[in-house]
């Protein structure tokens, strides 16, 4: 469940701006960053400190790409498939990390380790094709150099950068 | 050519790490105390309308012009909103500029606020740029134990505090309603205009919402003057351009540079030319959402004006370069799964046109198109322009018609064939 801190977190959240409902993004992802995913749960506690029904809550968190409605791996691995990402390579990219892991895009290993997902254009065209896991930009990424990222993965050796009280964590 | 860069000239020394002490021993933070104590909010204003700084996010409207439209009596507060949700494909000029030297951004914030008579702005920073967002509330912090934010700025009397917000992922929040819906905790869906920000925007106040760039220019200008700024590319399309250039060239990456460079010299002396010395196909001036170019436009200047005249664009300078091994129909292919997944589904010519627009490429990308979609293509293209309440309908139709305009035999063949001429060959 949601915790102590994260709801203290949300509630400087909703006084920090001129209307109440501004944090309800910032709060998604501070709830997202602890559960992973926004549970139903976490959805009607959202709603409950905004003062908004939980269907409007949703109705936000369903527009934007990076909140995951269901549950999703611990470390999450973002795929550019836009054109300049295309035109290098990608789709083979893509291939050879679904045959590593064994699951298709969109999917999450069953060890519940990894979740892959298809992004649209991530900024970093000039130096094709991107990532990201867990918020952190891999660039001119290579079969070997994936192979690698995985492996550290595994290990537990990859900073998460994505993974703090707010979503991005490091300070 | 001899040509200083302006907004990226630190960023090439290694060691320059933009923090707040290397920003100013560089000559950082000295247009903030010159507009706080030698101009009117007016001064600068008229500064920036005789600069000519038009808007690098898409739309190049001119910067000071916008500023203009805030009306001087109203008794709501004023806000100024940063547009750092870069998202069209093909751009990553802002990334850099935020990651690489953010106080050269808060600097421009805070002038452009003083300007405008904002003393709260905000920042809405693409939800993917953790590592952006991170430096830019570093930098906010930085600036306010120095006292560029917070109350009574450099003694002037000015306050100003700005709010770093991150969205979630979604393209359509980079057009500036859209971003403001979105701001204020909603779905970023873009609003009906009339009323526009200036009168009605953040919190049904006068807003004003400006690119990343556009806002990187503003404390040049105000420290070196507006006849500097002019002096720099050509009369309508003034001051540096950052070019993001992607795709099949040698040297890809971020250009800063006059607009009055060709596409040409853009490509092949700048960006090292086509890669592996193949022969260019087709270019994108201005993000994906910019009409395609091809070799015959090749000395076309990279201004706002050229680029309209050659019938694309220069939107958000994104430069995508494709060599002889791409497939037309499968560019179309992507580009409009892109604005299908990005369309926010309030207008129905969008939302229904991008969905079939994709469904169509696709058919004719995998062997199953009908001689009869090519027409389709362009009549859905042509119901999709002008009738929605933002432009991505309209961003949506106008790559492809110019696909079919320029390689339409590849679409025939693609229908004749049954197949993909291009199966196999190239990299995509």
């Amino acid at each position: 469940m949601i915790s102590n801190e994260t709801k203290q977190r949300c509630d400087g959240l909703a006084r920090r701006y001129p209307e109440k409902r501004s944090a309800l993004i910032p709060m998604l992802h501070a709830v997202q960053a602890e559960v992973g995913h926004l549970s139903p749960e976490a959805i009607e506690w959202v709603a409950a400190a905004l003062g908004l029904s939980a269907a409007d809550v949703m109705s936000v968190a369903s527009f934007y790409d990076m909140f995951n409605l269901e549950r999703v791996g611990k470390h999450m691995i973002y795929v550019c498939h836009n054109l300049s990402c295309s035109l290098l390579g990608v789709e083979r990219l893509i291939r050879h990390l679904e045959n590593r892991l064994g699951i298709r895009m969109g999917e999450t290993t069953p060890d519940g380790l990894i979740t892959l997902k298809r992004m649209e254009c991530l900024a970093a065209c000039g130096t094709a094709p991107a990532i990201q896991i867990d918020g952190n930009f891999y660039e001119q990424v290579t079969p070997q150099i994936l192979d690698d990222l995985l492996d550290r993965l595994r290990d537990g050796r990859l900073h998460a950068m994505g993974k703090g009280p707010d979503g991005m964590s490091g300070r | 050519m001899t040509f200083e860069k302006v907004l990226t000239k630190y960023q090439d020394i290694p060691e320059y790490t933009g923090t707040i002490d290397e920003y100013i021993a560089h000559g950082g933070y000295r247009a903030l105390p010159k507009a706080l104590r030698e101009l009117q909010p007016a001064e600068v204003i008229e500064q920036v309308k005789r600069s000519g700084l038009r808007g690098r996010g898409g739309a190049g409207f001119p910067c000071g012009v916008k500023w203009g439209f805030i009306p001087k009596d109203s008794p709501k507060p004023k806000y100024l909103v940063c547009n750092c949700d870069e998202s069209e494909p093909g751009t990553f000029k802002d990334r850099m500029l935020i990651e690489e030297d953010p106080h050269q951004l808060i600097e421009g914030m805070i002038i452009s606020s003083y300007a405008i008579g904002s003393r709260l702005a905000f920042l809405y920073c693409r939800g993917e740029f953790v590592y952006g967002a991170r430096v830019l509330e570093r930098a906010i912090r930085e600036a306010t134990l120095r006292g560029y934010l917070g109350k009574n700025i450099l003694g002037s009397g000015f306050d100003l505090d700005i709010h770093l917000h991150r969205g979630a992922g979604a393209y359509i929040c980079g057009e500036e309603t859209g971003l403001l819906e979105s701001l204020e905790g909603k779905r970023g869906q873009p609003r009906p205009k009339p009323p526009f920000p200036a009168i009605s925007g953040l919190y049904r106040s006068p807003t004003v919402v400006n690119n990343v760039e556009t806002l990187c220019n503003v404390p040049h200008i105000v420290l070196r003057g507006a006849d500097w700024y002019i002096g720099i590319g050509p009369p309508k399309s003034t001051g540096p351009r950052l070019f993001s250039v992607s795709g099949h060239v040698e040297r890809p990456g971020n250009y800063e540079l006059p607009m009055s460079i060709t596409l040409r010299e853009l490509i092949f002396e700048h960006a090292g030319g086509v890669k592996n010395g193949r022969r260019l196909k087709a270019v994108i001036p201005g993000g994906s959402s910019a009409p395609v170019l091809t070799e015959q436009h090749l000395d076309v200047g990279m201004d706002f004006e050229s680029l309209a005249a050659a019938g694309s664009m220069s939107g958000s300078g994104g430069v995508i370069v494709m060599d002889d091994t791409v497939c037309m129909v499968r560019v179309g292919e992507i580009v409009s799964r892109f604005y299908h997944h990005e369309s926010c589904g309030q207008c129905t010519q969008c939302r229904e046109g991008t969905a079939w627009l994709h469904k169509v490429l696709r058919r004719i990308e995998h062997g199953q198109g009908r001689k009869e979609d090519l027409d389709v293509l362009l009549d859905m293209c042509d119901n999709m322009k002008g009738k929605t309440i933002c432009v991505l309908s309209d961003a949506a139709a106008m790559p492809i018609e110019s696909y079919l305009k320029y390689f339409r035999e590849e679409f025939e063949a693609h229908v004749r064939e049954r197949a993909c001429p291009f199966e196999g060959k190239g990299a995509f």
